[in-house]
C-alpha cells in the first residue's frame, strides 16, 4: 500500500513537472508560432532588412524590460524608469556639451543610476507600496526634466550630430550599435541573475522577503541594487533614444514603462515575484515587436493591434495566476 | 431558515440549542489533531475546553463554529445532525465563534461593526436610527460602555472584543465560542469580560470557551473537557477539579519511556552561548548559558516569549538591553547576518512562511544562507554548491527533489529537512530550533531528533523550542520554563511533565 500510494505520489510529481516545463517554454513557441506564420504569409518578414529592423525597434523596451525583469523578481515594480530615463538622457546630452560624447554618455548613466538609488532608497525606506510609490517618483522626475529644460528640446551641439548618432548604425556584423547594446545587457544581467550571489539574493526576496531576511539577506539592500540596475537600463535606453532623435526632452518615452512591463508578464516572469529570467523579458519584448511589425507587413488596420496586445498580456497574467493556484492546492 | 426582525432576536432570544458532536475527526496531514471525539454542551451552560497546546482544543472550536471542516462525524443541534461548512451556515443556527484573531473592519466605526451586513435599510439606503436602537438595547444588556461612533480601530483590544461580543449578540447568537479570549487583556478588561460572560450565560445564551488559564476557567465554568492528542479525556463539573487535577489530565500518565539519556556534557565544556540581563519590547531579564554539546530546551506557553528569545540571539528583533555572547565575543544588536557569520542557526517557527522561499528550487534553498561560502567574487560556484547539497541532503535523508524540483512539491517532512540542511550545510556553533517537528509525521520527527543529538555530540550548542513537552524532555539536557517573557523555572530531566505545565501554566 505505501508502494503504491509512493509510486502515485512520483507520477503525480512528474506531471506537475511536466506541466511546469509545458509552461516554461510555452511561450517561446507563441514567438516561434508567430514567426513561422508571418514567414509563411509574407515575402517581407523574413529578410536579413527586416530582421534587423526588428532587432533595433525592440531595443528601448528591451533595455526597460531587462531592468522591470530584475525589479518584478525582487517583488517591486519601477514605474519611474521612462522618468529616469528622461532626465538622465538630458543629462547626457548636457554634459557631452561640454565633455564631448563619450564623457555624456557616461554622465547619463551615472545619472540613471544614481535617480535609480534614489528611488530604490525611497521605496525601501518609506515602505510604500512600489506601484504608487514609483508613480509618485516619476511624476516628480518628469517635473525635474522639464525644470531643468523649462520644457524645451535639449540637443548636443552641431559638430556632435555625427558621434550621436552611433547606436543607430550598423556593426560590422549587420546589426545596429543600439541591438548589439541590448543583447550584451540581455547577458550581462541574465548571468547576473541566473549565476552570482546577488541573483540569488533576488529571488529570494522577491519568492519570500521574511525567509530571505532570516537567511541573513540585506533585503533592502538587494531592492535597492535592483532599482538602481533599473535606473541604468533606463539612462541605457535613453541614450539609444537621443542617438536615433537627435535630441532629448522632458516627455520623451512616456508610457512605455508599462510596455516594459507588460513585455516582462508575457515572458512569463511572474508579478507576484521570485519566478522569471531575463531570456522571458527578450521573448516578450520580441513577441510584441513582431505583432507590430506583422500588423505592418500584412496591412492590417493597426487599430487592432492594441487589443491584440491587451489580449495577449491578459492570456499571460490569466496563466501566471492559475499556475500559481496549482502550486498552491 | 426563519426570518426574525432584529427586535424579536435582541429581545427574546430563541433558547440556545444542545450540541453534540459524535465521532468528530480532523487531520492536518498525517497528524490527527482531533480523534472521534464525542461531547455534549447543554443549553446555557458556560463548557470550557482545555489541552496542551495542540491538544486539538481550538480545532474543535473551529469546527463547531463552521471556521473550519471536520473530516469525519456529525455535528447535531438538539438532536438533529446539521451541516455547518461556513461560519455563515453556523450564525444561520446561532452559533458565532470570536476568535483570536478579531475579524472587525477596523476603519469603521463601533455601530456599524456591531451591525455589519445587517444593517437596517428602507429601499437600499441605511436606516442608522433603527440601527441605534438596537445598540443601545445591547448595551443595556451587556453592560459595556461604547461610544456608536467611535472608529473601531481606535479602541484597545479589550473594547474591539466588546465591540465582537456585541456584534454576535446582534446577529442573535445562542451558542458563543471564544478562543483564548482573555489572553490579550489586561486585568480590569478580563474581569469585565468575565462577569458579562456570565450574565450572558445567565440570560440563557451557551458559552464554550477555550482558554490557558487554569483558575479563570474553574471560577467560571460549570463544566470542562479536557482533551489530549487530540482525544478526549473527560468531561466533568468543574467543582470536581482544581488547577492540580486538570494538570494531570492535560499531561496524562502515560508518558512514553525517556530513549536513553543524552551524552553527559563534558565539565570542561566551553560556553557557547552566553546571554546576560537580555531585554527586549517581549522578553525580560533573560539570563542562559548553553556549553558545547549540550541541549537545552525551552518550555512555555504560546506567546510566554519563547520564540521571541531566539529572534533575539539571532538578530531579527533589537535588544533593549543585555548582552548576547557567542565563545566569548559578543554579537551586535539586530545584525542576522553577524549572527549567521559567528555561527548561528535558526530553523524558525513557520516553515512556509519564514524558513523557505517556496518557489525555488530544493538546491538553491539550501544554499541560500550561506552563499558566500561556495561562491568567489559574487559568483556562484555551481559543482560545489551541488556537492555541498547533495551531502548534506544525504546526511538530512531528505528524500526527492534534489536537484532542481521545486521544495513546494516536497511532503511537509521533507521540507522540514531541507530546513535543517540549510543551516547545517556549514556546521552551526549554536542551532536553535522553534517547534522542529510541528505538523510532520513520526519518522521525520525521529529522523530531527536524532540530527539534533549528533549535531550536539559534535559540539554544538543546541536550543529548543517546543510545544510538545514530551519532546522538550526527551532531548534535552535541562529545561528552562519561560512565562510572560522570563524564565521561570529550570528544570533537570528527572523532572515530570507534571512539574513543568504547572511552572508554565500557573500565575
Amino acid at each position: 500500500m505505501t508502494s503504491t500510494s509512493t509510486s502515485a505520489a512520483a507520477r503525480t510529481a512528474q506531471r506537475i513537472r511536466r506541466r511546469l516545463n509545458l509552461r516554461d517554454f510555452g511561450i517561446l513557441f507563441g514567438l516561434v508560432a508567430i514567426v513561422v506564420f508571418l514567414s509563411l504569409s509574407t515575402t517581407t518578414f523574413l529578410t536579413a532588412g527586416n530582421l534587423v529592423n526588428l532587432l533595433d525597434q525592440a531595443t528601448v523596451v528591451g533595455l526597460l524590460a531587462a531592468g522591470a525583469t530584475l525589479c518584478i523578481i525582487s517583488g517591486v515594480f519601477d514605474l519611474s524608469a521612462t522618468a529616469t530615463l528622461a532626465v538622465s538622457a538630458i543629462a547626457g546630452v548636457w554634459v557631452s556639451r561640454v565633455l564631448g560624447y563619450e564623457a555624456g554618455f557616461i554622465g547619463a548613466l551615472v545619472a540613471g543610476i544614481l535617480l535609480g538609488t534614489i528611488t530604490g532608497t525611497i521605496i525601501v525606506k518609506t515602505k510604500v507600496n512600489s506601484f504608487i510609490g514609483t508613480l509618485a517618483v516619476s511624476i516628480i522626475y518628469r517635473g525635474l526634466a522639464i525644470v531643468l529644460t523649462a520644457g524645451a528640446i535639449v540637443a548636443p551641439p552641431p559638430e556632435l550630430a555625427e558621434r550621436v548618432r552611433f547606436f543607430a548604425e550598423k556593426t560590422p556584423i549587420g546589426l545596429t550599435w543600439a541591438s548589439l547594446l541590448l543583447l550584451v545587457t540581455l547577458v550581462v544581467l541574465g548571468l547576473l541573475l541566473a549565476r552570482t550571489t546577488f541573483g540569488r539574493r533576488i529571488y529570494a526576496v522577491g519568492g519570500n522577503q521574511e525567509a530571505a531576511r532570516l537567511s541573513g539577506i540585506r533585503t533592502g539592500a538587494v531592492r535597492i541594487a535592483v532599482f538602481a540596475i533599473s535606473g541604468a537600463c533606463s539612462a541605457l535606453a535613453g541614450m539609444v533614444l537621443v542617438s536615433r532623435a537627435g535630441s532629448a526632452q522632458p516627455a520623451m518615452a512616456t508610457g512605455l514603462e508599462l510596455t516594459a512591463i507588460a513585455a516582462v508578464v508575457i515572458g512569463g516572469t511572474s508579478i507576484m515575484g521570485g519566478q522569471g529570467a531575463v531570456w522571458r523579458a527578450f521573448v516578450g519584448v520580441l513577441i510584441l515587436t513582431v505583432i507590430a511589425n506583422g500588423f505592418n507587413l500584412l496591412h492590417w488596420d493597426t487599430i487592432y493591434q492594441q487589443v491584440v496586445t491587451g489580449v495577449l498580456i491578459l492570456a499571460a497574467v490569466a496563466a501566471d495566476s492559475l499556475f500559481f493556484r496549482k502550486r498552491a492546492s | 431558515m426563519s426570518v426574525t426582525t432584529r427586535a424579536q432576536v435582541t429581545q427574546h432570544p430563541a433558547p440556545a440549542p444542545e450540541i453534540s458532536v459524535h465521532g468528530l475527526t480532523k487531520r492536518y496531514g498525517p497528524v490527527t489533531v482531533l480523534d472521534a471525539v464525542d461531547l455534549t454542551i447543554a443549553p446555557g451552560e458556560i463548557h470550557a475546553i482545555l489541552g496542551e497546546n495542540g491538544a486539538g482544543k481550538s480545532t474543535l472550536l473551529k469546527i463547531v463554529g463552521g471556521a473550519i471542516a471536520a473530516d469525519g462525524g456529525e455535528l447535531r443541534l438538539d438532536g438533529d445532525p446539521v451541516r455547518i461548512g461556513s461560519p455563515r451556515d453556523a450564525i444561520d443556527h446561532g452559533i458565532t465563534l470570536i476568535s483570536q484573531e478579531l475579524a472587525l473592519v477596523p476603519g469603521r466605526s463601533v455601530l456599524e461593526n456591531v451591525m455589519l451586513g445587517r444593517w437596517a435599510q428602507r429601499g437600499g439606503f441605511a436606516t442608522p436610527g433603527a440601527d441605534l436602537d438596537v445598540f443601545h438595547e445591547l448595551l443595556e444588556r451587556t453592560g459595556f460602555d461604547l461610544d456608536p461612533d467611535t472608529p473601531v480601530g481606535d479602541l484597545p483590544i479589550g473594547r474591539q472584543q466588546q465591540v465582537e461580543i456585541l456584534k454576535a449578540l446582534a446577529r442573535g447568537a445562542r451558542v458563543l465560542c471564544m478562543d483564548e479570549p482573555t489572553a490579550v487583556l489586561n486585568e480590569a478588561e478580563k474581569e469585565q469580560l468575565l462577569r458579562v460572560v456570565r450574565d450572558i450565560a445567565a440570560a440563557g445564551t451557551t458559552i464554550v470557551i477555550v482558554s490557558h488559564f487554569l483558575d479563570e476557567v474553574l471560577a467560571l465554568a460549570n463544566r470542562v473537557t479536557v482533551l489530549r492528542d487530540g482525544h478526549l479525556i473527560e468531561t466533568a463539573d468543574a467543582a470536581a477539579h482544581t488547577p492540580a487535577t486538570l494538570v494531570s489530565l492535560m499531561v496524562g500518565r502515560e508518558v512514553d519511556p525517556l530513549d536513553e539519556d543524552p551524552r553527559p556534557v563534558a565539565d570542561d565544556a566551553e560556553t557557547v552561548l552566553r546571554i546576560a540581563g537580555l531585554r527586549t519590547a517581549v522578553v525580560r531579564d533573560i539570563d542562559l548559558e548553553v556549553r558545547r554539546g549540550e541541549i537545552v530546551g525551552i518550555a512555555g506557553l504560546v506567546g510566554s516569549g519563547r520564540s521571541d528569545l531566539l529572534l533575539t540571539v539571532f538578530g531579527s528583533d533589537r535588544r533593549r538591553g543585555g548582552s548576547v555572547e557567542i565563545l566569548g565575543r559578543e554579537l551586535p544588536s539586530g545584525s542576522i547576518a553577524a549572527a549567521i557569520r559567528a555561527g548561528v542557526a535558526l530553523v524558525p517557527e513557520s516553515r512556509k512562511d519564514q524558513g523557505l522561499v517556496l518557489g525555488r528550487s530544493v538546491g538553491e534553498n539550501i544554499a541560500l544562507a550561506t552563499l558566500a561560502h561556495r561562491s568567489v567574487l559574487g559568483w556562484v560556484q555551481r559543482r560545489r554548491e551541488r556537492a555541498a547539497v547533495a551531502a548534506i541532503a544525504d546526511e538530512v535523508d531528505l528524500r526527492g527533489g534534489r536537484g532542481g524540483s521545486t521544495i513546494a512539491d516536497l511532503s511537509g517532512g521533507n521540507q522540514q529537512k531541507a530546513l535543517f540542511a540549510k543551516w547545517l550545510i556549514d556546521p552551526p556553533e549554536l542551532l536553535m530550533v522553534d517547534e522542529p517537528t510541528r505538523g510532520i509525521d513520526i519518522a521525520a520527527k525521529a529522523r530531527i531528533h536524532g540530527l539534533l543529538r549528533t549535531l550536539a555530540e559534535r559540539g554544538a550548542a543546541v536550543l529548543v523550542v517546543s510545544s510538545e513537552l514530551d519532546e522538550v524532555i526527551r532531548l534535552s539536557h535541562r529545561v528552562v520554563v519561560m512565562r510572560h517573557g522570563r524564565i521561570v523555572d529550570e528544570f533537570d530531566r528527572s523532572a515530570s511533565p507534571d512539574d513543568i505545565i504547572t511552572s508554565a501554566f500557573m500565575k
